[in-house]
């Protein structure tokens, strides 16, 4: 067994959380500068032009990109010779949290369903595990903004509605979301598995750099032709019109039930942030 | 480049078109979904508003905490619809302006028609960018609810884009169709 402890698990974490805050990270900032290249509206070139003189003064400066800092998430692989020493991993990645957005001044946005009263720290983070093998931990930390996560869904399709069905519903998704998520957007696809899987393997499909493609042919097909279509919407950056609607779709596909064709779009505003933290 | 200074009448506004873009100096107010809320509260119950309404601009943000030395951490908008069941109360009662990102519904619209009222886009994510324009902040009601109480802020030279006038346009809907395909 490999055994990593309570306090450096918390400590790296927390760093990366503050640095996820202020600094984009270069596949978004090329995404920004590949985006101002193409647009053809003014006024979404001046939004992009914001966007990357806001980057360099959040960095410039360590003020946050976005005054969204998000709920906490984080997707972890365990190896299973990894024993952590001193405390709960949970625990390790709540304290982090709660010292970050602290110590750094972000804001909490956590708070109760009903009398929305604020948690205060920003915790509880979201925790999503999985055991793997070996003596290797990964830890990917996101800060997921409110706006953005209110305009996915996730829907149960028939399974003859396929892959058409899909890519309307996903484009649709968009259209309706209109400016709301703070667009250029990023496109998270979670195809199969049941009801909550399809929701975490789109937001997991995320973390994935920015034009990246798929490794399977079909589905990065899938991403191309999703992400030509939403940008033929029109919505553009800022929603205020423009050729740049999407930076990027991306697709996690997973085994469904013979009865269900599972599909979350989980959709990302473009301050896309996350960090992975390696041990 | 238009200049708006707050407190506005009925005819600043009015001198708008969708697609403006202005420059705003002086007093604003912050206020998103919880503060909303108890404004409205406030005014079912005949109770007075922490601020005068009227002629006044709200800026629909929760912005980070200031660090030392600094008004205010990011401050950009937050998605507007969430205020859209409060908004044409507070229009009807003087509101002149409202500062946010994303589309409003038609009881919003009307209601900016209807009173003189204008809807002012600004950029999404861009909260760092943004701050660099307030000055002062300072809490003056509903501390309790942290990011969301109402602050008052001293900003100069603010930069927005009128996105709904008071003649019923709207920036969003007709730039999206010049740019849809098919």
């Amino acid at each position: 067994m490999r055994s990593i402890s309570f306090n450096t698990v918390k400590k790296k974490v927390k760093a990366a959380i503050m640095d996820a805050a202020f600094i984009a990270g270069d596949d978004l900032m090329a995404s920004f500068r590949r985006a101002l290249a193409e647009e053809e509206s003014p006024l979404g070139k001046e939004i992009l032009n914001q966007l990357l003189e806001n980057a360099e003064i959040a960095k410039d400066k360590r003020i946050p990109l976005c005054q969204d800092t998000g709920l906490a998430i984080f997707f972890v692989e365990i190896g299973d010779e990894v024993k952590i020493k001193g405390g709960l991993l949970t625990d390790a990645l709540n304290e982090a949290t709660k010292e970050a957005y602290g110590d750094a001044y972000l804001r909490k946005s956590a708070c109760n369903c009903f009398t929305r009263k604020n948690t205060g720290d920003n915790t509880p983070a979201i925790v999503h595990y999985d055991i793997v093998k070996g003596d290797k931990l990964k830890i990917v930390f996101c800060a997921k903004g409110g706006g953005s996560e209110n305009m996915s869904r996730v829907t149960m399709l028939k399974p003859s509605d396929g892959r058409k069905g899909i890519e309307d519903f996903v484009v649709q998704r968009v259209w309706e979301a209109q400016a709301n998520p703070c667009p250029p957007i990023i496109v998270g696809v979670g195809i199969g598995g049941t009801f909550e899987r399809a929701a975490i393997i789109a937001k997991k499909s995320l973390l994935a750099p920015i034009g990246k493609r798929n490794s399977d042919p079909e589905l990065a097909e899938m991403e191309k032709s999703m992400l030509r279509k939403i940008n033929d919407l029109g919505i553009g950056p800022g929603g205020l019109g423009g050729r740049i609607t999407a930076l990027d779709v991306k697709v996690i596909m997973e085994p469904c039930h013979i009865a269900s064709l599972p599909l979350a779009v989980n959709i990302n505003c473009h301050s896309s942030r996350h960090a992975e933290i390696d041990f | 480049m238009k200049i708006l200074k707050p407190p506005l009448k009925r005819e600043d506004v009015e001198a708008l078109e969708a697609g403006d873009k202005v420059l705003i100096t002086g007093t604003i107010y912050t206020g998103r979904d919880a503060a909303h809320k108890r404004l409205v509260d406030l005014l079912d119950s005949n109770k007075p508003l922490p601020f005068d309404i009227n002629g006044s601009v709200i800026f629909y943000v929760g912005p980070t905490p200031s660090p030392p030395g600094r008004p205010i951490g990011a401050a950009g908008p937050t998605t507007s619809y969430r205020m859209d069941a409060y908004a044409p109360r507070l229009i009807e009662k003087g509101l002149r302006g409202m500062i946010g990102k994303g589309p409003r519904d038609a009881n919003v619209k009307e209601a900016m028609k209807k009173y003189g009222s204008v809807y002012l886009g600004a950029t999404g994510g861009a909260g760092a960018l943004m701050a660099q324009a307030v000055k002062k902040a300072e809490v003056i009601a509903f501390d309790d609810l942290g990011p969301e109480a109402i602050r008052k802020l001293e900003v100069v030279d603010f930069p927005v884009i009128v996105i709904n006038d008071t003649k019923g346009n709207d920036l969003y809907i007709e730039n999206v169709k010049k740019y849809k395909k098919g």
